[in-house]
């Protein structure tokens, strides 16, 4: 599904990631957890096509193609999903026209035929209750005046309606409350089936708990420095990043 | 890659589809501005003495006046002696009905989408269609009419309700008022007349489009439209122009009179040929628009959307009058290439307790300029008098200029006025939101902008916001990358 070989990222000309290599296969699920400024975000920022963010050395494979030569439209039609770590205000455009013009443009893209609103409808109301989101979001502008929960839970209802093959999801939990935090990792759990995968940005443990990772992995300094089972991620919530990083820096 | 003349034409007719010429033979008087030819327009029209008498007028104020001398608008010298101020297919007689109007004429307002005859006419919408110096025709008027409401060329209207326009003429925007509602006074040719009686309301949208096609011409229409009182009227004014390398004149009058509790929404959507991608051609298009809240409780909407026009001066504005009186104006002006756009409204409150409300929106791209000016000025007996503005600019790339101007004048203590403003460019953020959904960057860039016009489309009627939006996207196409 997914394959990040050496990958070097620079941001005005600062190197940001430095060499960094993953492996997602189809259907799996990757925490990748780190402390604050490791280069989390950059990750899913290039990986979604993000102007300024330049591949010095390295490549991302996804489903065979290179990434590095699309358009991050082509990347969303191609199966890419980023749910930002900061979802993005639209003043003025109405939410559900929004997602139904995104979804429409992907399946243009893909030659498939597009969605009538009756249908969209339908599902968008199913996807918003499962997140115990109100109608009304759907009237209203995309992202402007919600709550950062709500920023957050529409993010999901986005991933939930686009069906990705691989979605991002870029500290989805954060600001989020336990209830809130339920509803995402349901929402998440919902969607997860042997053709899917999903790569998952975290700080927190609890996340992780109603998620099950097959893999966790710790970014620092713009590498992956450990690489484990979902006890790793236990660990590093007992005994923080420090001992990782003094390894890291003694190897 | 290079491309032939052929295609980089096709390409540029596709950005504006209304730059087609249609040839046809047009009566014409010789060029240049001077009594006789006053008198010769005049006489083509079959005016009343009074009528001639008062162009002659305002021919004298103008040659005393200067034209303007604008801050942000670059305006090379015009030579109005070399412009024909009159241009008019030829015809035998006047067309009685549609149906005797020149083929190539319906042909012309077909494919600008506005079709004139019974069958493919667009339901509700009543329209008033100008060709260069003359309407060619008015749909709906026999079912206006029994509704007791007038909708006519603004010629026709002279001749045969004379004392109406007597009465009207002038009241609102006098012949002396500035250097181009002068010149217009002195040789307007046509436009339309509104009359709508006591307590009626006008039964469908009244529309008129004006079509500029003879070269070396320009356009000076009046628009006259009064309301009785109780009465209301949404009325939407359209426009294009074939591409051509010289510059045009369109200096328009528009003078509209609310009475008491009366509504007038006065919309328009303005696409005159904007020059080519390097400022070449254009139209220049200079317009006074005012409406008079002349009894208490009446209400005037100005709505515009403004995208073409090589160079845009204009200033759609309220009197406030009568107590209680309202005035509204919300805009969208989107300039790219070298347009120039300095438009904005007045507000003068005069009445105790009326309103205000001014929304306007800014979009610039290219190396255009778009400045909004406006003026609120609330008079010593406007009593708790409220205005609201909110001018918002949106720049799209880095040569682009925005600017704002407002003026306030305040010279009553209760009375009211907030201000607020923002700029800021189409955001980068947006735009990769947007396309990580799957959006390709020019929808990204008309969906944002559409978002940025959401509270002045929404003022606009359905089929027209629609049409709006259209020509938006339509005028950002490469806007950006
Ligand atoms: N636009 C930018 N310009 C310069 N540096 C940046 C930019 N964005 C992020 N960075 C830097 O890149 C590093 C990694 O940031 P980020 O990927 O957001 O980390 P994380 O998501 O792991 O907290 C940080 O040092 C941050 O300051
Ligand atoms: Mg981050």
């Amino acid at each position: 599904m997914l394959r990040i070989n050496n990958l070097h990222v620079s941001i005005d000309g600062k190197e940001i990631l430095k060499g960094l290599n993953l492996e997602i296969g189809a259907g799996e699920l990757h925490a990748i957890m780190g402390p604050n400024g490791s280069g989390k975000s950059t990750l899913g920022y290039v990986m979604a096509g993000r102007e300024g963010y330049d591949i010095t050395e390295g490549s991302i494979e996804f489903e065979g193609k290179d990434l590095n030569d699309m358009e991050p439209e082509d990347r969303a039609a191609a199966g890419l999903f980023l749910a930002f770590q900061y979802p993005v205000e639209i003043p003025g455009v109405n939410n559900a026209y929004f997602l139904r013009s995104a979804l429409n443009a992907q399946k243009k893209a893909r030659g498939e035929e597009e969605v009538d609103s009756m249908t969209f409808l339908k599902t968008v109301r199913e996807s918003l209750g499962q997140l115990k989101m109100d109608d009304t979001l759907l009237k209203r502008a995309v992202n402007e005046g919600f709550s950062g929960g709500e920023k957050k839970r529409n993010e999901i209802v986005q991933m939930a309606i686009l069906q990705p093959k691989l979605a991002v999801l870029d500290e989805t939990d954060s600001g989020l409350d336990i209830d809130a935090l339920k509803l995402v990792a349901e929402g998440i759990n919902r969607l997860r089936n042997p053709e899917r995968s999903f790569m998952v940005i975290t700080h927190y443990q609890r996340l992780l708990e109603h998620l099950t990772p097959d893999h966790v992995h710790v970014l620092s300094g713009g590498r992956i420095i450990e690489s484990g089972g979902k006890e790793l991620a236990e660990r590093l919530e007992r005994e923080g990043y420090s001992y990782l990083q003094a390894e890291a820096a003694e190897a | 890659m290079s491309q032939t003349t052929e295609q980089v034409q096709e390409y540029i007719q596709q950005r504006y589809k209304a730059g087609f010429y249609t040839d046809i033979d047009e009566d014409r008087v010789p060029a240049g501005l001077n009594e006789e030819i006053i008198a010769m327009i005049s006489a083509k029209k079959n005016e009343p003495e009074w009528l001639l008498e008062w162009r002659l007028k305002a021919f004298q104020q103008w040659k005393k006046m200067v034209g303007p001398n604008w801050a942000h608008l670059k305006l090379p010298p015009i030579d109005f002696q070399k412009i024909h101020y009159y241009a008019a297919p030829k015809q035998e007689n006047r067309p009685k009905s549609l149906d005797e109007v020149d083929p190539k004429l319906l042909e012309t307002f077909d494919k600008l989408g506005v079709p004139l005859h019974e069958r493919e006419r667009l339901a509700g919408v009543a329209v008033d269609a100008v060709f260069d110096s003359v309407s060619v025709g008015t749909t709906f008027q026999k079912e206006l009419k029994e509704a007791g409401v007038i909708f006519c060329s603004f010629s026709e209207a002279v001749q045969e309700y004379p004392d109406l326009v007597r009465e009207y003429l002038g009241s609102v925007v006098p012949h002396t008022d500035n250097y181009f509602a002068a010149l217009n006074s002195a040789v307007f040719t046509d436009g339309s007349f509104v009359y709508i009686p006591k307590d009626t309301r006008c039964p469908m949208e009244l529309s008129t489009y004006f079509r500029i096609n003879a070269r070396d011409t320009g356009q000076f229409e009046r628009t006259l439209i009064v309301a009785e009182p109780g009465s209301h009227v949404s009325y939407l004014e359209g426009c294009t122009a074939p591409m051509r390398d010289e510059n045009q004149l369109h200096a328009a009058v528009v003078e509209l009179v609310a009475k008491e509790r009366a509504h007038i929404k006065y919309s328009t959507v303005q696409n005159w040929y904007p020059g080519d991608e390097n400022g070449k051609g254009g139209i220049y298009n200079f317009v006074t628009k005012r409406g008079d809240c002349r009894e208490d409780d009446s209400r005037i909407t100005w709505t515009q959307v403004e995208t073409g026009s090589a160079i845009t001066w204009k200033y759609p504005s309220c009197i406030l009058r009568g107590d209680r009186s309202s005035g509204e104006f919300y805009s969208v002006a989107l300039t790219r290439n070298y347009q120039q756009a300095d438009t904005g409204t007045k507000m003068i409150h005069l009445g105790k307790n009326t309103t205000s409300k001014i929304i306007a929106k800014g979009i610039s791209a290219g190396h255009s300029n778009n400045s909004y000016r406006g003026l609120v000025r609330m008079a010593p007996r406007a009593e708790s008098a409220r205005n609201y503005t909110q001018c918002d600019s949106l720049l799209i790339g880095k040569q682009c200029g925005a600017h704002t101007f407002p003026y306030i004048e305040s010279f009553n203590p209760t009375a009211k006025v907030e201000h607020e403003a923002t700029t800021s460019r189409i955001g980068e953020d947006q735009l990769f939101y947007c396309r990580s959904r799957g959006l390709g960057e020019e929808d990204a860039v008309a969906l944002i902008v559409d978002g940025f016009c959401k509270e002045v489309f929404k003022e606009l009627p359905m089929e027209f916001a629609v049409e709006a939006k259209a020509l938006l996207e339509i005028s950002l196409e490469g806007a950006v990358g």
